[in-house]
């Protein structure tokens, strides 16, 4: 006990014993983007199996998609930890809805507003669940897909995207995304935005992993990696105009 | 039913197994003013009879919204059933502010009847006096439920609760089978023909009737005196009874909206009409 610094002999004295919770200041394990698009059958979501530590790309095998229930997938860029929380609040919210036993169950509308919720109560008390969520789900032929970020904005669109994927994958899906998407032109387009996401945000990691959602249910492709080029000309000699740099 | 050495509180059996409280509690329903409620697959109408004490006052609550696609009719204590429908209320409004979407009513009354049960297990509780018809509409359907102070609740196609209820609950045996697909204004004919049993001759008037709606596309609300008015007096002619009033524009001044002011003069030879209709 260090008897000099009355400040925090004070602390101690006034506060608890054990120590009273500090509130979400910065993330450390964080995972990147996340796009979801609506396509015929349901949405199909795409994300890297990264998770960084700083600027270290530290996890290179984290799910950073999951099913809700039967109707919705949930996609999380952001704080890791915060995300796993997530999911163990909703695994209580299907649990609970899956007792009643009666036929009803929460659809992806219902659990979007649900993390809306969530998400905006920890914002009023300054202390975020730091991540940003992308809830996509189909329920008796309507097709649902929304986004939350950590400080409780929500929006629904036909294609969403997280952290640098609104600035490189949207406009892509902008100009290319239309209603009738097959799956496979759903999966391209997708591949198109995350390659462009792994060549600029220094964060990505080429291990892809695409879900999807369909009135069937939940399905998940196994990861893969994206292939990509490199055989400019400026980077096979980079010194040509300035010899001696590198 | 007899007093017995079993039924000072609620948490005594008796050697029968029953709970004569809890039983008494539903005799308080049967007491309770008629309350009749029927459904088709997209349309679920509930009606009461609504007599005034006195020509000096107004007439009792007896149909409450609880949200768009929710209303419930009460017989019994309405005081019961006034507190019973501000927590069916306050339920309606929290599930939609949590989830966007509205409450089913099949969980709704789940929770009313948890709630009734409650009552039958404290010692230092006495049961609701009340018998509530809950009528909704979600995404499996149109529905109808009857929840009872034993903390009990059916689904039904049809039925009726209150006093001389059983008259009513004859004619919708009769009735019934066609009510699947019964259209709207049907569905209203039927269940005022069934009110109408239950006044055991006295005339019907729409200031002695309250008459409710909630189907698809439309949201749960009561409808107005002259709407009212004009169903029983298509009744009527249909069945070529006597028809002695004017038509309701010739009382009515102005369309009203909700709940227009008194009939003056409307039926002249019904002394137990009350004036006030609020």
């Amino acid at each position: 006990m260090n008897l000099v610094d009355s400040t925090q002999v004070n602390s101690t004295l006034l506060s608890s014993e054990t120590a009273s919770s500090e509130r979400t200041l910065y993330p450390y394990v964080t995972g990147t983007s996340v796009i979801g698009i609506k396509y015929k059958d349901g949405i199909l979501m795409a994300a890297d199996m990264g998770a960084s530590y700083g600027s270290t790309l530290r996890y290179k095998s984290v799910e950073r998609l999951k099913p809700v229930g039967k109707h919705s997938l949930l996609g999380a860029s952001g704080e890791i930890s915060d995300f796993q929380e997530i999911l163990r609040y909703l695994d209580e919210l299907i649990l609970y809805d899956n007792m009643w036993d009666d036929g009803n169950s929460l659809g992806p509308k219902e659990v979007h507003n649900y993390l809306t919720r969530v998400m905006y109560n920890r914002r009023n008390k300054f202390n975020p669940l730091w991540n940003s969520l992308i809830l996509g789900g189909i329920k008796n032929g309507q097709k649902y897909l929304g986004m939350v970020s950590m400080i409780g904005v929500h929006f629904e669109d036909n294609h969403v995207a997280t952290g640098f994927g609104n600035h490189l994958a949207r406009p892509i899906l902008r100009d290319e995304w239309n209603e009738n998407l097959s799956f496979e032109d759903g999966v391209k387009l997708l591949e198109k935005c995350m390659r462009v996401l792994l060549y600029r945000d220094r964060s990505a990691v080429n291990k892809i992993q695409i879900a999807k959602i369909t009135e069937e249910g939940f399905t998940t492709y196994p990861p893969y990696a994206l292939k990509t080029f490199w055989n400019f000309s400026a980077f096979e000699n980079p010194t040509v105009g300035a010899e001696g740099s590198w | 039913m007899f007093r017995n050495q079993y039924d000072t509180d609620v948490t005594t059996w008796s050697p029968a197994g029953r709970l004569f409280q809890v039983e008494y509690a539903m005799e308080a329903v049967k007491q309770g003013s008629a309350a009749i409620g029927l459904r088709s697959k997209t349309h679920v109408v509930l009606a009461c009879v609504n007599k005034a004490n006195s020509e000096l006052s107004s007439h009792q609550k007896k149909i409450f919204k609880a949200d768009d696609h929710i209303g419930v009719a009460i017989a019994g204590l309405t005081a019961d059933g006034r507190v019973l429908s501000r927590y069916m209320r306050s339920e309606c409004i929290n599930y939609s502010y949590t989830y966007e979407s509205p409450l089913p009513v099949g969980r709704l009354v789940v929770q009313l009847a948890d709630k009734a049960q409650v009552c039958t297990q404290r010692s230092w509780k006495r049961p609701y006096g009340v018998g509530l018809l809950v009528a909704g509409l979600d995404e499996s359907g149109a529905h109808l439920y009857y929840n009872c102070p034993s903390g009990n609740y059916f689904e039904y196609q049809s039925f009726a609760i209150g006093s001389r209820s059983q008259a009513a609950k004859t004619y919708l045996e009769r009735k019934f089978a066609n009510f699947m697909s019964s259209s709207r204004e049907d569905l209203l004919k039927d269940a005022l023909f069934a009110l109408r049993e239950t006044l055991q001759g006295e005339k019907l008037t729409s200031s002695a009737c309250t008459v409710a709606v909630v189907g698809v596309g439309e949201a749960f609300h009561i409808l107005d005196n002259q709407t009212v008015q004009t169903l029983i007096d298509s009744l009527e002619i249909a069945e070529e009874g006597p028809v002695n009033e004017e038509g309701p524009a010739a009382d009515q001044g102005p369309p009203a909206d909700l709940d227009p002011p008194a009939d003056l003069g409307h039926p002249p030879a019904e002394p137990a009409v009350a004036p006030m209709d609020i």
